[in-house]
Protein backbone atom coordinates (compact mmCIF):
# COMPACT_ATOMS: atom_id res chain seq x y z
CA UNK A 1 0.00 0.00 0.00
CA UNK A 2 1.34 3.40 -0.99
CA UNK A 3 2.80 5.82 -0.20
CA UNK A 4 6.24 4.23 0.16
CA UNK A 5 7.90 7.07 2.07
CA UNK A 6 9.42 6.63 4.63
CA UNK A 7 9.34 2.84 5.01
CA UNK A 8 10.26 1.56 1.55
CA UNK A 9 11.71 4.76 0.15
CA UNK A 10 14.24 6.29 2.54
CA UNK A 11 14.80 10.04 2.80
CA UNK A 12 17.94 9.78 0.68
CA UNK A 13 16.34 7.63 -2.00
CA UNK A 14 13.37 10.00 -1.98
CA UNK A 15 15.63 12.73 -3.40
CA UNK A 16 16.54 10.46 -6.31
CA UNK A 17 12.85 9.73 -6.80
CA UNK A 18 12.25 13.51 -6.77
CA UNK A 19 14.82 14.00 -9.52
CA UNK A 20 13.27 11.27 -11.69
CA UNK A 21 9.72 12.51 -11.17
CA UNK A 22 10.95 16.04 -11.91
CA UNK A 23 12.40 14.87 -15.23
CA UNK A 24 9.04 13.38 -16.16
CA UNK A 25 7.28 16.55 -14.98
CA UNK A 26 9.56 18.82 -17.01
CA UNK A 27 9.34 16.63 -20.09
CA UNK A 28 5.54 16.60 -20.09
CA UNK A 29 5.31 20.35 -19.40
CA UNK A 30 7.56 21.09 -22.37
CA UNK A 31 5.75 18.66 -24.67
CA UNK A 32 2.46 20.28 -23.69
CA UNK A 33 3.75 23.66 -24.84
CA UNK A 34 4.09 25.16 -21.37
CA UNK A 35 7.53 26.42 -22.28
CA UNK A 36 5.93 29.20 -24.31
CA UNK A 37 4.76 32.32 -22.49
CA UNK A 38 2.57 33.39 -25.40
CA UNK A 39 0.81 30.07 -25.26
CA UNK A 40 0.38 30.30 -21.50
CA UNK A 41 -0.97 33.85 -21.66
CA UNK A 42 -3.35 32.79 -24.42
CA UNK A 43 -5.67 31.26 -21.86
CA UNK A 44 -6.50 34.77 -20.64
CA UNK A 45 -7.10 36.23 -24.10
CA UNK A 46 -9.01 33.40 -25.74
CA UNK A 47 -6.56 32.62 -28.52
CA UNK A 48 -5.11 29.48 -26.93
CA UNK A 49 -6.74 27.40 -24.21
CA UNK A 50 -3.97 24.81 -24.04
CA UNK A 51 -3.23 25.65 -20.40
CA UNK A 52 -6.80 25.03 -19.35
CA UNK A 53 -6.96 21.74 -21.24
CA UNK A 54 -3.70 20.39 -19.89
CA UNK A 55 -4.26 21.70 -16.38
CA UNK A 56 -7.78 20.40 -15.89
CA UNK A 57 -7.09 17.06 -17.55
CA UNK A 58 -4.08 16.61 -15.28
CA UNK A 59 -6.02 17.58 -12.16
CA UNK A 60 -8.93 15.28 -12.99
CA UNK A 61 -6.59 12.40 -13.88
CA UNK A 62 -4.57 12.66 -10.68
CA UNK A 63 -7.68 13.22 -8.55
CA UNK A 64 -9.45 10.20 -10.07
CA UNK A 65 -6.35 8.11 -9.62
CA UNK A 66 -6.09 9.03 -5.95
CA UNK A 67 -9.77 8.13 -5.44
CA UNK A 68 -9.47 4.83 -7.29
CA UNK A 69 -6.24 3.77 -5.55
CA UNK A 70 -7.78 4.78 -2.23
CA UNK A 71 -10.94 2.82 -2.96
CA UNK A 72 -9.02 -0.38 -3.60
CA UNK A 73 -6.87 0.13 -0.54
CA UNK A 74 -3.70 0.61 -2.55
CA UNK A 75 -3.04 4.12 -1.28
CA UNK A 76 -3.49 5.25 2.31
CA UNK A 77 -5.22 8.57 1.69
CA UNK A 78 -5.00 9.43 5.39
CA UNK A 79 -1.25 9.85 5.39
CA UNK A 80 -0.70 11.65 2.09
CA UNK A 81 -0.01 15.36 2.30
CA UNK A 82 -3.11 17.51 2.06
CA UNK A 83 -2.25 21.17 1.60
CA UNK A 84 -3.44 23.05 4.70
CA UNK A 85 -5.63 26.07 4.13
CA UNK A 86 -4.84 29.59 5.27
CA UNK A 87 -7.91 31.24 3.83
CA UNK A 88 -7.07 34.95 3.55
CA UNK A 89 -3.33 34.63 2.93
CA UNK A 90 -4.18 31.98 0.33
CA UNK A 91 -6.49 34.33 -1.54
CA UNK A 92 -4.16 37.33 -1.29
CA UNK A 93 -1.24 35.24 -2.53
CA UNK A 94 -3.37 33.93 -5.39
CA UNK A 95 -4.34 37.46 -6.41
CA UNK A 96 -0.68 38.54 -6.41
CA UNK A 97 0.22 35.49 -8.49
CA UNK A 98 -2.68 36.15 -10.89
CA UNK A 99 -1.27 39.62 -11.61
CA UNK A 100 2.17 38.07 -11.92
CA UNK A 101 0.85 35.61 -14.49
CA UNK A 102 -0.48 38.38 -16.76
CA UNK A 103 2.67 40.49 -16.45
CA UNK A 104 5.20 37.68 -16.49
CA UNK A 105 3.54 35.13 -18.75
CA UNK A 106 4.81 32.16 -16.75
CA UNK A 107 4.32 30.46 -13.44
CA UNK A 108 7.34 29.11 -11.53
CA UNK A 109 7.19 25.52 -12.85
CA UNK A 110 6.72 26.51 -16.46
CA UNK A 111 9.41 29.20 -16.25
CA UNK A 112 12.01 26.64 -15.20
CA UNK A 113 10.89 24.39 -18.03
CA UNK A 114 11.06 27.26 -20.54
CA UNK A 115 14.46 28.38 -19.26
CA UNK A 116 15.69 24.83 -19.89
CA UNK A 117 15.09 25.20 -23.64
CA UNK A 118 16.66 28.62 -23.83
CA UNK A 119 13.86 31.14 -23.31
CA UNK A 120 15.62 34.27 -22.03
CA UNK A 121 12.41 35.82 -20.69
CA UNK A 122 11.88 32.71 -18.58
CA UNK A 123 15.35 33.11 -17.10
CA UNK A 124 14.43 36.66 -16.09
CA UNK A 125 11.21 35.30 -14.58
CA UNK A 126 13.17 32.82 -12.44
CA UNK A 127 15.56 35.59 -11.36
CA UNK A 128 12.59 37.76 -10.48
CA UNK A 129 11.20 34.90 -8.45
CA UNK A 130 14.35 34.77 -6.32
CA UNK A 131 14.09 38.53 -5.70
CA UNK A 132 10.41 38.16 -4.85
CA UNK A 133 11.03 35.51 -2.21
CA UNK A 134 13.87 37.62 -0.82
CA UNK A 135 11.65 40.69 -0.63
CA UNK A 136 8.93 38.67 1.05
CA UNK A 137 11.38 37.50 3.70
CA UNK A 138 12.85 40.95 4.30
CA UNK A 139 9.43 42.52 4.75
CA UNK A 140 8.07 39.55 6.71
CA UNK A 141 7.58 41.44 10.02
CA UNK A 142 5.03 43.68 8.25
CA UNK A 143 2.64 40.77 7.74
CA UNK A 144 3.81 37.92 9.95
CA UNK A 145 0.47 37.90 11.80
CA UNK A 146 -1.50 37.93 8.58
CA UNK A 147 0.69 35.15 7.16
CA UNK A 148 -0.56 32.66 9.75
CA UNK A 149 -4.09 34.03 10.10
CA UNK A 150 -7.36 32.25 9.19
CA UNK A 151 -5.73 28.84 9.45
CA UNK A 152 -8.21 26.05 8.75
CA UNK A 153 -5.79 23.11 8.67
CA UNK A 154 -5.77 20.41 5.99
CA UNK A 155 -9.46 20.68 5.12
CA UNK A 156 -10.93 18.94 2.10
CA UNK A 157 -12.88 20.94 -0.42
CA UNK A 158 -15.96 18.69 -0.41
CA UNK A 159 -16.21 19.08 3.38
CA UNK A 160 -15.90 22.85 3.02
CA UNK A 161 -18.76 22.77 0.53
CA UNK A 162 -20.76 20.25 2.55
CA UNK A 163 -21.08 17.53 -0.06
CA UNK A 164 -19.75 14.02 -0.54
CA UNK A 165 -16.35 13.37 -2.08
CA UNK A 166 -17.89 11.45 -4.97
CA UNK A 167 -20.46 14.10 -5.82
CA UNK A 168 -17.84 16.84 -5.78
CA UNK A 169 -15.56 14.89 -8.10
CA UNK A 170 -18.45 14.20 -10.45
CA UNK A 171 -19.39 17.90 -10.59
CA UNK A 172 -15.79 18.88 -11.18
CA UNK A 173 -15.45 16.44 -14.08
CA UNK A 174 -18.68 17.75 -15.61
CA UNK A 175 -17.40 21.31 -15.23
CA UNK A 176 -14.07 20.40 -16.80
CA UNK A 177 -15.69 18.71 -19.80
CA UNK A 178 -18.10 21.64 -20.22
CA UNK A 179 -15.20 24.08 -20.01
CA UNK A 180 -13.33 22.12 -22.69
CA UNK A 181 -16.31 22.35 -25.03
CA UNK A 182 -17.03 26.04 -24.43
CA UNK A 183 -13.41 27.16 -24.69
CA UNK A 184 -13.00 25.28 -27.96
CA UNK A 185 -15.85 27.33 -29.42
CA UNK A 186 -14.38 30.59 -28.05
CA UNK A 187 -10.94 29.75 -29.37
CA UNK A 188 -12.21 29.13 -32.89
CA UNK A 189 -14.12 32.42 -32.87
CA UNK A 190 -11.18 34.48 -31.61
CA UNK A 191 -8.73 33.06 -34.08
CA UNK A 192 -10.26 31.33 -37.09
CA UNK A 193 -6.96 30.47 -38.77
CA UNK A 194 -4.64 29.14 -36.13
CA UNK A 195 -6.71 28.10 -33.12
CA UNK A 196 -5.03 24.98 -31.71
CA UNK A 197 -8.40 23.28 -31.38
CA UNK A 198 -8.92 23.28 -35.15
CA UNK A 199 -6.95 20.03 -35.30
CA UNK A 200 -9.32 18.24 -32.89
CA UNK A 201 -11.78 15.67 -34.18
CA UNK A 202 -15.09 16.56 -32.48
CA UNK A 203 -16.49 13.00 -32.43
CA UNK A 204 -13.42 11.54 -30.77
CA UNK A 205 -13.48 14.26 -28.13
CA UNK A 206 -17.17 13.79 -27.46
CA UNK A 207 -16.55 10.09 -26.83
CA UNK A 208 -13.68 10.72 -24.44
CA UNK A 209 -15.67 13.48 -22.72
CA UNK A 210 -18.64 11.17 -22.18
CA UNK A 211 -16.34 8.53 -20.81
CA UNK A 212 -14.95 11.04 -18.29
CA UNK A 213 -18.46 12.00 -17.17
CA UNK A 214 -19.35 8.31 -16.83
CA UNK A 215 -16.32 7.86 -14.61
CA UNK A 216 -17.63 10.76 -12.53
CA UNK A 217 -20.98 9.01 -12.12
CA UNK A 218 -19.15 5.94 -10.80
CA UNK A 219 -17.38 8.15 -8.26
CA UNK A 220 -20.72 9.28 -6.82
CA UNK A 221 -21.53 5.71 -5.85
CA UNK A 222 -18.04 4.58 -5.00
CA UNK A 223 -17.45 4.67 -1.26
CA UNK A 224 -13.92 5.22 -0.08
CA UNK A 225 -12.02 2.11 0.93
CA UNK A 226 -12.58 2.46 4.66
CA UNK A 227 -16.30 3.13 4.77
CA UNK A 228 -16.80 0.47 2.09
CA UNK A 229 -14.97 -2.15 4.09
CA UNK A 230 -16.62 -1.23 7.37
CA UNK A 231 -20.01 -1.42 5.73
CA UNK A 232 -19.24 -4.82 4.23
CA UNK A 233 -18.05 -6.44 7.44
CA UNK A 234 -20.92 -4.95 9.46
CA UNK A 235 -23.51 -6.72 7.33
CA UNK A 236 -25.40 -9.84 8.43
CA UNK A 237 -24.39 -11.70 5.29
CA UNK A 238 -20.74 -11.30 6.10
CA UNK A 239 -21.14 -12.40 9.72
CA UNK A 240 -23.11 -15.48 8.61
CA UNK A 241 -20.17 -16.97 6.75
CA UNK A 242 -17.37 -15.68 8.97
CA UNK A 243 -17.36 -17.23 12.43
CA UNK A 244 -15.30 -15.45 15.06
CA UNK A 245 -13.15 -17.02 17.70
CA UNK A 246 -14.18 -15.98 21.19
CA UNK A 247 -12.08 -15.96 24.31
CA UNK A 248 -13.64 -16.24 27.76
CA UNK A 249 -12.91 -13.65 30.40
CA UNK A 250 -11.35 -16.42 32.49
CA UNK A 251 -8.94 -17.41 29.76
CA UNK A 252 -7.94 -13.80 29.11
CA UNK A 253 -7.48 -13.23 32.84
CA UNK A 254 -5.33 -16.36 33.06
CA UNK A 255 -3.12 -15.17 30.21
CA UNK A 256 -2.77 -11.73 31.74
CA UNK A 257 -1.90 -13.10 35.18
CA UNK A 258 0.53 -15.46 33.50
CA UNK A 259 2.26 -12.46 31.82
CA UNK A 260 1.95 -14.30 28.56
CA UNK A 261 4.12 -12.59 25.97
CA UNK A 262 2.36 -13.91 22.88
CA UNK A 263 -0.81 -11.97 23.43
CA UNK A 264 -1.81 -8.50 22.25
CA UNK A 265 -4.94 -6.92 23.65
CA UNK A 266 -6.50 -4.44 21.23
CA UNK A 267 -8.91 -2.20 23.10
CA UNK A 268 -11.25 -0.45 20.67
CA UNK A 269 -13.21 1.49 23.29
CA UNK A 270 -13.13 5.28 23.47
CA UNK A 271 -9.96 6.84 24.88
CA UNK A 272 -12.07 8.12 27.78
CA UNK A 273 -13.24 4.65 28.86
CA UNK A 274 -9.78 3.31 28.20
CA UNK A 275 -8.33 5.95 30.51
CA UNK A 276 -10.75 5.02 33.29
CA UNK A 277 -10.09 1.30 33.18
CA UNK A 278 -8.01 -0.77 30.84
CA UNK A 279 -6.45 -4.19 30.88
CA UNK A 280 -2.72 -4.38 31.59
CA UNK A 281 -0.61 -4.09 28.46
CA UNK A 282 -3.53 -3.35 26.19
CA UNK A 283 -3.38 -1.02 23.22
CA UNK A 284 -6.11 1.55 22.67
CA UNK A 285 -6.84 1.70 18.95
CA UNK A 286 -9.89 3.36 17.45
CA UNK A 287 -11.60 1.28 14.80
CA UNK A 288 -10.73 3.64 11.96
CA UNK A 289 -7.08 3.66 12.98
CA UNK A 290 -6.77 -0.07 12.36
CA UNK A 291 -6.26 0.76 8.68
CA UNK A 292 -2.91 1.85 7.46
CA UNK A 293 0.53 0.89 8.50
CA UNK A 294 0.72 2.40 11.99
CA UNK A 295 -0.06 -0.85 13.79
CA UNK A 296 1.50 -3.35 11.43
CA UNK A 297 4.72 -3.61 13.41
CA UNK A 298 2.87 -4.19 16.67
CA UNK A 299 0.22 -6.65 15.56
CA UNK A 300 1.32 -8.32 12.36
CA UNK A 301 3.26 -11.29 13.69
CA UNK A 302 1.23 -14.42 13.25
CA UNK A 303 2.12 -16.19 16.47
CA UNK A 304 0.72 -13.30 18.51
CA UNK A 305 -2.84 -13.84 19.65
CA UNK A 306 -4.75 -10.61 19.06
CA UNK A 307 -7.71 -10.23 21.41
CA UNK A 308 -10.18 -7.49 20.56
CA UNK A 309 -11.76 -5.87 23.60
CA UNK A 310 -14.73 -3.56 23.23
CA UNK A 311 -17.89 -2.37 24.92
CA UNK A 312 -19.90 -5.20 23.39
CA UNK A 313 -19.45 -8.19 21.14
CA UNK A 314 -20.88 -6.41 18.14
CA UNK A 315 -18.20 -3.70 18.15
CA UNK A 316 -15.58 -6.34 18.76
CA UNK A 317 -16.84 -8.41 15.87
CA UNK A 318 -16.60 -5.51 13.39
CA UNK A 319 -13.04 -4.76 14.48
CA UNK A 320 -12.23 -8.48 14.28
CA UNK A 321 -13.52 -8.69 10.72
CA UNK A 322 -11.67 -5.53 9.75
CA UNK A 323 -8.42 -6.91 11.11
CA UNK A 324 -9.13 -10.14 9.27
CA UNK A 325 -9.75 -8.30 5.99
CA UNK A 326 -6.61 -6.24 6.53
CA UNK A 327 -4.63 -9.46 6.64
CA UNK A 328 -4.05 -9.95 10.37
CA UNK A 329 -4.28 -13.56 11.60
CA UNK A 330 -4.76 -15.36 14.91
CA UNK A 331 -7.55 -13.15 16.21
CA UNK A 332 -10.13 -13.49 18.95
CA UNK A 333 -12.75 -11.35 20.64
CA UNK A 334 -13.49 -11.16 24.33
CA UNK A 335 -16.73 -13.01 25.02
CA UNK A 336 -19.31 -10.59 26.37
CA UNK A 337 -17.05 -7.58 25.93
CA UNK A 338 -15.34 -5.59 28.63
CA UNK A 339 -18.52 -5.70 30.73
CA UNK A 340 -18.28 -9.46 31.09
CA UNK A 341 -14.64 -9.20 32.11
CA UNK A 342 -15.50 -6.64 34.78
CA UNK A 343 -18.37 -8.75 36.09
CA UNK A 344 -16.58 -12.08 36.26
CA UNK A 345 -13.06 -11.01 37.18
CA UNK A 346 -12.67 -7.46 38.38
CA UNK A 347 -15.79 -6.87 40.47
CA UNK A 348 -15.92 -8.71 43.77
CA UNK A 349 -19.23 -10.38 42.96
CA UNK A 350 -20.18 -13.51 44.79
CA UNK A 351 -19.24 -16.55 42.72
CA UNK A 352 -22.28 -18.29 41.31
CA UNK A 353 -21.69 -22.07 41.28
CA UNK A 354 -22.44 -23.74 37.96
CA UNK A 355 -22.57 -27.26 39.35
CA UNK A 356 -19.31 -28.24 37.66
CA UNK A 357 -16.75 -30.15 39.68
CA UNK A 358 -14.21 -27.40 38.92
CA UNK A 359 -16.32 -24.72 40.65
CA UNK A 360 -13.98 -24.48 43.58
CA UNK A 361 -10.89 -24.03 41.40
CA UNK A 362 -12.61 -21.42 39.24
CA UNK A 363 -13.63 -19.44 42.32
CA UNK A 364 -10.12 -19.51 43.74
CA UNK A 365 -8.63 -18.57 40.39
CA UNK A 366 -10.95 -15.57 40.01
CA UNK A 367 -10.18 -14.28 43.48
CA UNK A 368 -6.47 -14.49 42.78
CA UNK A 369 -6.81 -13.06 39.31
CA UNK A 370 -8.76 -10.08 40.61
CA UNK A 371 -6.07 -9.09 43.10
CA UNK A 372 -3.25 -9.62 40.64
CA UNK A 373 -4.88 -7.82 37.72
CA UNK A 374 -6.08 -4.89 39.83
CA UNK A 375 -2.53 -4.56 41.10
CA UNK A 376 -1.17 -4.67 37.55
CA UNK A 377 -3.66 -2.02 36.48
CA UNK A 378 -2.67 0.22 39.37
CA UNK A 379 1.01 -0.18 38.49
CA UNK A 380 0.33 0.54 34.84
CA UNK A 381 -1.43 3.78 35.75
CA UNK A 382 1.86 5.19 36.97
CA UNK A 383 3.58 4.43 33.69
CA UNK A 384 3.07 6.54 30.61
CA UNK A 385 0.57 5.03 28.21
CA UNK A 386 1.79 3.30 25.10
CA UNK A 387 1.30 5.55 22.17
CA UNK A 388 2.03 5.11 18.51
CA UNK A 389 2.97 8.24 16.64
CA UNK A 390 0.75 8.51 13.61
CA UNK A 391 2.56 8.77 10.32
CA UNK A 392 2.08 12.02 8.43
CA UNK A 393 3.99 13.02 5.37
CA UNK A 394 5.41 16.51 5.01
CA UNK A 395 5.02 18.26 1.72
CA UNK A 396 4.13 21.52 0.11
CA UNK A 397 6.16 24.32 -1.34
CA UNK B 1 11.71 23.66 -37.37
CA UNK B 2 9.24 23.33 -34.54
CA UNK B 3 7.72 19.93 -34.04
CA UNK B 4 4.06 20.24 -33.09
CA UNK B 5 3.19 20.15 -29.40
CA UNK B 6 1.47 17.15 -27.94
CA UNK B 7 -2.32 16.98 -27.91
CA UNK B 8 -3.17 18.98 -24.76
CA UNK B 9 -5.55 16.38 -23.37
CA UNK B 10 -2.99 13.64 -23.84
CA UNK B 11 -0.32 15.86 -22.27
CA UNK B 12 -2.70 16.60 -19.40
CA UNK B 13 -3.33 12.91 -18.93
CA UNK B 14 0.40 12.20 -18.76
CA UNK B 15 0.93 15.15 -16.42
CA UNK B 16 -1.83 13.74 -14.21
CA UNK B 17 -0.14 10.34 -14.23
CA UNK B 18 3.19 11.89 -13.21
CA UNK B 19 1.44 13.68 -10.35
CA UNK B 20 -0.41 10.51 -9.36
CA UNK B 21 2.85 8.55 -9.38
CA UNK B 22 4.36 11.24 -7.16
CA UNK B 23 1.53 11.00 -4.66
CA UNK B 24 1.49 7.21 -4.80
CA UNK B 25 5.24 6.83 -4.28
CA UNK B 26 6.07 9.69 -1.96
CA UNK B 27 2.75 10.80 -0.46
CA UNK B 28 3.28 14.41 -1.55
CA UNK B 29 2.63 16.42 -4.68
CA UNK B 30 4.76 18.22 -7.23
CA UNK B 31 5.85 21.82 -6.78
CA UNK B 32 8.04 24.59 -8.05
CA UNK B 33 7.96 27.75 -5.96
CA UNK B 34 9.29 25.86 -2.94
CA UNK B 35 12.50 25.21 -4.84
CA UNK B 36 12.80 28.91 -5.69
CA UNK B 37 12.36 29.67 -1.99
CA UNK B 38 15.02 27.10 -1.02
CA UNK B 39 17.44 28.53 -3.56
CA UNK B 40 16.80 32.08 -2.33
CA UNK B 41 17.44 31.05 1.26
CA UNK B 42 20.58 29.14 0.30
CA UNK B 43 21.99 32.15 -1.58
CA UNK B 44 21.03 34.53 1.20
CA UNK B 45 22.55 32.21 3.79
CA UNK B 46 25.78 31.95 1.83
CA UNK B 47 26.11 35.74 1.38
CA UNK B 48 24.87 36.94 4.75
CA UNK B 49 24.40 34.06 7.18
CA UNK B 50 23.80 36.23 10.25
CA UNK B 51 21.04 38.30 8.73
CA UNK B 52 19.44 35.26 7.11
CA UNK B 53 19.28 33.28 10.31
CA UNK B 54 17.94 36.18 12.34
CA UNK B 55 15.24 36.90 9.77
CA UNK B 56 11.98 35.57 11.21
CA UNK B 57 10.92 34.02 7.89
CA UNK B 58 14.22 32.66 6.53
CA UNK B 59 15.33 31.69 10.03
CA UNK B 60 12.78 28.87 10.02
CA UNK B 61 14.69 27.21 7.20
CA UNK B 62 18.34 28.18 7.69
CA UNK B 63 20.76 28.08 10.54
CA UNK B 64 22.80 25.73 12.68
CA UNK B 65 21.34 22.26 13.02
CA UNK B 66 19.10 22.73 10.00
CA UNK B 67 19.49 20.75 6.82
CA UNK B 68 21.00 22.63 3.90
CA UNK B 69 18.02 24.26 2.14
CA UNK B 70 19.29 22.90 -1.18
CA UNK B 71 18.96 19.33 0.05
CA UNK B 72 15.21 19.46 -0.31
CA UNK B 73 12.78 17.33 -2.24
CA UNK B 74 11.62 20.22 -4.40
CA UNK B 75 15.13 21.35 -5.33
CA UNK B 76 15.92 17.87 -6.63
CA UNK B 77 12.57 17.77 -8.40
CA UNK B 78 13.14 21.14 -10.06
CA UNK B 79 16.61 20.09 -11.24
CA UNK B 80 14.73 17.18 -12.81
CA UNK B 81 12.32 19.64 -14.47
CA UNK B 82 15.32 21.43 -16.01
CA UNK B 83 16.68 18.15 -17.32
CA UNK B 84 13.28 16.88 -18.48
CA UNK B 85 12.44 20.16 -20.21
CA UNK B 86 15.82 20.16 -21.92
CA UNK B 87 15.39 16.56 -23.14
CA UNK B 88 11.95 17.39 -24.48
CA UNK B 89 13.29 20.47 -26.25
CA UNK B 90 16.09 18.34 -27.69
CA UNK B 91 13.88 15.58 -29.07
CA UNK B 92 11.32 18.07 -30.42
CA UNK B 93 13.98 20.37 -31.84
CA UNK B 94 12.97 23.42 -29.84
CA UNK B 95 16.28 24.28 -28.17
CA UNK B 96 16.97 27.89 -29.04
CA UNK B 97 18.10 30.94 -27.11
CA UNK B 98 15.27 33.33 -27.77
CA UNK B 99 13.06 35.88 -26.06
CA UNK B 100 9.40 35.31 -26.57
CA UNK B 101 7.01 38.22 -26.28
CA UNK B 102 3.74 39.62 -27.51
CA UNK B 103 3.74 41.35 -30.94
CA UNK B 104 4.02 44.86 -29.48
CA UNK B 105 6.63 44.23 -26.80
CA UNK B 106 10.37 44.71 -27.35
CA UNK B 107 12.66 41.98 -25.90
CA UNK B 108 14.24 44.25 -23.25
CA UNK B 109 10.84 45.38 -22.02
CA UNK B 110 9.75 41.75 -21.99
CA UNK B 111 12.68 40.88 -19.71
CA UNK B 112 11.63 43.54 -17.24
CA UNK B 113 8.00 42.39 -17.26
CA UNK B 114 9.04 38.75 -16.89
CA UNK B 115 11.19 39.62 -13.88
CA UNK B 116 8.32 41.61 -12.30
CA UNK B 117 5.94 38.71 -12.91
CA UNK B 118 8.45 36.31 -11.38
CA UNK B 119 8.85 38.54 -8.33
CA UNK B 120 5.08 38.71 -7.86
CA UNK B 121 4.95 34.91 -8.03
CA UNK B 122 7.80 34.73 -5.53
CA UNK B 123 5.83 36.87 -3.09
CA UNK B 124 2.39 35.43 -3.74
CA UNK B 125 3.53 31.82 -3.50
CA UNK B 126 4.72 32.43 0.07
CA UNK B 127 1.29 33.66 1.18
CA UNK B 128 -0.49 30.82 -0.62
CA UNK B 129 2.17 28.25 0.40
CA UNK B 130 2.66 27.21 -3.17
CA UNK B 131 2.18 28.24 -6.76
CA UNK B 132 0.25 26.86 -9.70
CA UNK B 133 2.00 23.49 -9.33
CA UNK B 134 2.39 22.98 -5.60
CA UNK B 135 -0.76 24.69 -4.38
CA UNK B 136 -3.26 24.62 -7.25
CA UNK B 137 -2.51 21.44 -9.22
CA UNK B 138 -1.19 19.21 -6.43
CA UNK B 139 -3.69 20.67 -3.98
CA UNK B 140 -6.59 19.90 -6.31
CA UNK B 141 -5.40 16.33 -6.85
CA UNK B 142 -5.83 15.58 -3.13
CA UNK B 143 -9.07 17.62 -3.05
CA UNK B 144 -7.69 20.13 -0.57
CA UNK B 145 -9.62 23.35 -0.10
CA UNK B 146 -6.32 25.24 -0.35
CA UNK B 147 -5.79 23.90 -3.87
CA UNK B 148 -9.12 25.16 -5.16
CA UNK B 149 -8.66 28.54 -3.48
CA UNK B 150 -5.28 28.86 -5.17
CA UNK B 151 -6.75 27.88 -8.55
CA UNK B 152 -9.67 30.30 -8.35
CA UNK B 153 -7.66 33.22 -7.01
CA UNK B 154 -4.78 32.86 -9.49
CA UNK B 155 -6.84 32.33 -12.62
CA UNK B 156 -9.76 34.50 -11.46
CA UNK B 157 -7.39 37.42 -10.94
CA UNK B 158 -5.71 36.64 -14.24
CA UNK B 159 -9.00 37.08 -16.07
CA UNK B 160 -9.90 40.21 -14.08
CA UNK B 161 -6.67 42.00 -14.90
CA UNK B 162 -6.15 40.50 -18.37
CA UNK B 163 -7.73 43.57 -19.97
CA UNK B 164 -5.10 45.86 -18.48
CA UNK B 165 -2.28 43.65 -19.65
CA UNK B 166 -3.62 43.05 -23.15
CA UNK B 167 -0.95 45.15 -24.85
CA UNK B 168 1.65 42.77 -23.53
CA UNK B 169 0.19 39.81 -25.39
CA UNK B 170 -2.15 40.75 -28.25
Amino acid sequence: MGPFVPDLISDQLNLVVALLLGIAFGFVLEQAGFSSSRRLAGVFYGYDFTVLRVFFTAAVTAMSGVLILGHFGMLDTDVIYVNPTWLLPGIVGGVIMGVGFIIGGYCPGTSVCAAAIGKVDAMFFVGGGLLGVYAFGELFPLYDKFYTSTSLGPVKVFDSLGMSQGLFTFLLIVMAVAAFAVTTIIEKRVDKESAPSLQFKPVKHAVVGSFAVLLGVIFIFMPDHKSGLIERVSGQAYAAVHPVQKMDADELAFRIVDHESNIRIIDIRSPLDFGLLSLPGSYNVQRNDLFGKDWVATFSRRHLKKVVVGDNEEDERTAYYLLHELGYENLAILRGGMGAFKRTILDSNVFVPTGSRWDGDVRDFRVNARTTILKMIAEAKNKPAKAIVKRKIQGGC
Amino acid sequence: MNIKYMNPYLAGFFLGLVLLATIFLTGRGLGASGAVKDLTIAISDAVAPRQTESNPFFGQYAGPGKENPLKSWLVFEIVGVLIGGFISGLVSDRLKVVTESGPRVKPKARWVFAAIGGALFGIGAQFTRGCTSGAALSGMAVLSTAGFIALLSIFGTGYLVAYFGRKLWI
